[in-house]
């Protein structure tokens, strides 16, 4: 068996010694092009003018393109939109943002295109620029037509029913995926019109549709390939589209490959983000803190134009719940269409976004009922499934007492079949001590004036599926050669995650082979056609069974040839540690792969995958739009000095849910990488625009990601490691996007130091990202002097 | 603008090669030498994914310019291996799993390995701060850290 096994990642050789190939690494053909886009200073306006002549001028420059000098032959502007046709590669008229690419620069080189593009000047008649949520909800500047609301049950009523009542407002910011390798593409044109596009994106066919469209060529004509990734994070999911389309139309342009890669600074100010949004929310509870009827609006700053958003929000939605069950509840969501950057899709999806508003809820009934919060999130958590063990009825009563049998459901009335939070919490709480510590940290704060410590454990469900069915669905080609050496291609693209290896140890384990013996080259689409983005977490669960399904139909080939050959059944027949066993024979694998081809046995195959159980009516709110749920919890605890704000992490524990896992290292590096960059979104990571709507942080001197000082001291990691319920590859579950919201416990840990500046009269409220800033207005808020 | 000629020392290798005066020791690197490890995360100083050494000085090649290597003893992530014989830092970075997307992963090393220079034994919070000038979006750090406390020991015993 390989699957299971620890393995390094596949590249890690390369990787080490700066060997590893990524696209701006990709020796260029001579007489290759640069590209850079000449942006819009101006976040909302008409275009007047245009005087390109300084930029044709600048010394290196080929060719400039722009919406009122566009070349004869090419058709429309092209569109370089996932979803609704409403992103002009250049700006058509009108300017919707500061940063949005406006003319489009051809020089000889890198340094030459960009500073040509500095030289244009453009006009504008600026009109009003909406660039808050205020502003936008004030001029009903929105996607679709009015909020979209999914309810369950009675939220009013059940509200006031309920003895005490809870209202907020909290504001999340946004996060930049600041992928260590910014956005780059490159094209080289092929004989007969066609084009070869190498891209850094999450979703080769994507690129392969896109510039297909803008070159009015068939799909068949564009060859779309992604080697790696130096980071992806769903900033690659669509926001590579328009250095791919600009760089195929300038290579048709030109006849000459052309090459595009965004400096950070550009990057940061033409791409969009996470989206950041505000939570209105009304609860009604008990005296005990449990929470009857809850009611969310969610109020998202999406952007200029639609890109992902809408499915973005929805899954803010499905996610509102967490892992608490709210029988009674309402959540309406706004998609608000603002002058800023389109935001996008970042690892959760907006899962984190609904995750964290339930869970700053039961912070804030915590403190309205003065009680533990553990107890208040244990208390609300749903019944675990006919285990008959923690939470299965006996701890509690009312709605969740066993006389109840009916299985519980989400807000969007999938029933709960799997709920694991109970024995994993329970598990968290043993091995972190968290209600030990919690104890001895009151203690210390009592006698500590100026630093103060808190501690908060947060636990996670995430749903698994791509919300959009048709997109659950992978392809896979494998060969076997006559050497009985194996090559593997998949759909999903390898951003860092390790998907390649995984794959390649679940096909190793099909032909009874090392993961070394299984070679994977870059993802193609003239190999896997169709082929949906890696995302939603789902490149494991959807391209290791498509690729389980391909080595399957050769192996089977392989046992019937040679089962036959001695005159036995193909099911006798074992593929085992590089051997070929049947009938008390055994040969080497290549050996038979040598007598198949010699016999005339096809060893070459397509494999095919699609999600079972999936339903989803997205209008109504209401199916199964997951296969299953990852669970997690976390315990952070933090410190903070009452002076300045300034804080940082000292411990953290992990106990995280990825089934049976298909690689234990790659799965806690998965692990540790997503809390410390959900951590990083709720603390240090701040976006800031200007009243103009310039984004001011575009650069890392002012955007502050974590950092290697910033890693908490002691950082304990665990897999639950339990198989997971639904068949899925090995049993495992998706690792990419659940572990990230455990970083909402450093959010709440830092609400639990601020909480102990004062006499606990007032809630904290603390807004995220809680910067060093917020921290101390928070701080004196609880100290009464604001 | 004329370009400059730059006789230089590249990983023990004598190279020479022609420089534009504006370009950075970076783009010299990886244009002009093909040494295309050392990457540009940001450009202006603020990742360490461009991280060299100058005459064994820890350096961000994007803020150097290419002429400012005449003379001079460049040190870059492919001069660690002997051959096939992986540095200390490089085994332990695969055996920890210390990397995912590999991107920061030169500059790390290169990093590191100057640390270790100065300091062979480094504490965790000297490997922290030293280190807290390269970014990496990936993995949150914990096993890097593992990474180079573990090739520090070795290299100590070796
Ligand atoms: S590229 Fe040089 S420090 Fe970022
Ligand atoms: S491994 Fe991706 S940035 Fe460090």
């Amino acid at each position: 068996m390989t699957m299971g096994k620890p393995l390094p990642h596949d590249s890690a050789p390369l990787h080490v010694t700066g060997q590893a190939r990524y696209a701006d690494d990709v020796p260029l053909p001579a007489g290759a092009l640069h590209l850079a886009f000449g942006l819009s200073s101006c976040a909302h306006g008409t275009i007047t003018g245009m005087d390109l002549a300084a930029v044709r001028a600048a010394p290196g420059v080929v060719a400039v393109f722009s919406a009122e000098d566009w070349p004869k032959g090419f058709g429309e502007m092209p569109d370089c939109s996932p979803s609704v046709l409403d992103e002009p590669l250049l700006a058509v008229g009108r300017v919707h943002y500061i940063g949005q690419p406006v003319f489009l620069v051809v020089a000889d080189s890198h340094l030459a295109a960009r500073k040509a593009a500095r030289l244009g000047r453009v006009a504008y008649d600026e009109l009003p620029a909406l660039l808050t949520v205020d502003d936008a909800l004030a001029a009903n500047s929105r996607f679709e037509q009015g909020p979209v609301i999914w309810a369950k049950g009675d939220a009013a009523g059940a509200i006031a029913r309920a003895p005490h009542v809870l209202e907020g407002t909290f504001e999340v910011g946004g996060q930049e995926h600041f992928y260590l390798e910014g956005q780059v593409a490159l094209a080289l044109p092929a004989e007969d019109g066609g084009v070869n596009v190498i891209s850094s994106t999450q979703h080769p066919t994507e690129i392969q549709h896109k510039v297909a469209h803008a070159l009015h060529l068939p799909m068949s004509a564009v060859r779309v390939e992604t080697r790696r990734m130096g980071g992806g994070f769903g900033g690659k999911e669509s926001q590579g589209n328009a250095l791919a389309i600009a760089c195929a139309l300038a290579a048709r342009a030109t006849g000459r490959p052309c090459k595009m890669r965004y400096d950070r600074d550009d990057d940061m100010m033409i791409t969009g983000k996470r989206h950041d949004l505000r939570i209105r929310y009304r609860v009604g509870h008990d005296a005990e803190g449990r929470i009857s009827g809850i009611e969310f609006t969610h109020l998202f700053r999406c952007g200029w134009s639609q890109d992902l958003s809408l499915p973005v929000a929805d899954r803010a939605m499905l996610h509102a719940d967490n892992c608490y069950h709210l029988p009674d509840i309402r959540i309406e969501s706004h998609r608000l269409k603002t002058n800023t950057q389109s935001a996008t899709a970042y690892r959760g999806f907006g899962g984190p976004q609904g995750i964290v508003g339930i869970e700053r809820v039961i912070d804030h009934v915590a403190h309205a009922t003065g009680r533990e919060p553990l107890e208040v999130r244990l208390l609300n958590f749903y019944r675990s499934n006919g285990t008959g063990g923690p939470g299965s009825g006996t701890r509690f009563g009312g709605p969740h007492s066993p006389a109840n049998s009916q299985p519980q459901t989400t807000p969007f009335h999938m029933e709960m079949e799997d709920f694991i939070g109970h024995e994993l919490v329970a598990e968290l709480e043993k091995t972190s001590n968290y209600l030990a510590r919690k104890a001895e940290i009151a203690a210390w704060n009592s006698t500590n004036p100026i630093l103060k410590r808190g501690i908060a454990l947060v636990p996670v469900k995430f749903g698994i599926s791509f919300t959009l069915t048709w997109l659950n669905q992978a392809g896979a080609l494998v060969h076997v050669y006559q050497d009985g050496s194996v090559m593997l291609n998949h759909g999903g693209t390898e951003m860092g995650q390790g998907l390649n290896q995984k794959v390649a140890q679940v096909v190793a384990d099909v032909f009874g082979l090392e993961a070394a013996a299984v070679k994977i080259t870059a993802t193609d689409t003239a190999k896997v056609p169709n082929t949906s983005a890696t995302a939603a977490s789902s490149g494991s669960d959807l391209n290791g069974m498509a690729a389980r399904a391909a080595a399957e139909t050769i192996r089977g080939r392989m046992a019937d040839f040679i089962a036959d050959k001695h005159q036995t059944k193909a099911a006798s027949v074992r593929f085992e540690a590089g051997l070929v066993k049947l009938a008390g024979e055994h040969y080497a694998f290549a050996q038979v792969a040598a007598w198949a081809y010699q016999a005339r046995i096809s060893l070459s195959s397509t494999g095919y995958y699609a999600t079972p159980k999936i339903t989803w009516d997205r209008v109504k709110g209401r199916g199964r739009p997951f296969l299953y749920f990852a669970y997690g919890a976390a315990v952070t605890e933090v410190v903070l000095d009452t002076l300045t704000g300034e804080n940082r992490m000292l411990r953290v524990d992990i106990l995280h849910d990825t089934g049976t896992s298909l690689n234990p290292a790659l799965d806690i590096g998965q692990v540790e990488g997503a809390f410390v960059q959900g951590a990083g979104w709720l603390t240090t990571e701040e976006l800031v625009w200007n009243g103009k709507g310039g984004l001011t942080t575009h650069a890392p001197s002012t955007y502050k990601i974590p950092a290697c000082s910033d890693r908490p001291p002691v950082f304990n990691v665990a897999l639950w490691g339990k198989p997971n319920r639904e068949d899925t590859v090995g049993k495992s579950k998706a690792v990419g996007e659940p572990p990230f919201n455990l970083g909402i416990s450093a959010l709440m840990a830092l609400s639990d130091a601020v909480a102990a500046c004062g006499d606990g009269s007032a809630y904290v409220a603390l807004d995220a990202p809680a910067t060093a800033e917020r921290v101390l207005m928070a701080v004196r808020r609880q100290q009464g002097n604001v | 603008m004329s370009r400059i000629h730059v006789t230089t020392t590249v990983n023990g290798d004598a190279v020479e090669f022609l420089a534009d005066p504006r370009d950075s020791l970076l783009d010299c690197l990886r244009d002009q030498l093909n040494l295309t490890g050392s990457k540009e995360g940001c450009g202006t100083g603020d990742c360490g994914a461009c991280s060299v050494t100058v005459d064994g000085t820890l350096v961000c090649s994007c803020l150097v310019l290419g002429v400012e290597a005449e003379g001079k003893r460049i040190e870059t992530v492919e001069g660690m291996a002997k051959g096939n014989d992986l540095h200390p830092l490089q085994r332990k970075f695969i055996e920890h799993a210390a990397l995912q997307c590999g991107f920061c992963t030169p500059g790390i090393l290169v990093a590191a390995k100057a640390l270790l220079a100065e300091n062979p034994d480094p504490s965790e919070s000297e490997i922290r701060f030293w280190l807290a000038g390269n970014l990496c979006r990936c993995t949150g750090y914990d096993k890097i850290i593992h990474a180079v406390q573990d090739a520090a020991a070795e290299m100590r015993g070796a």
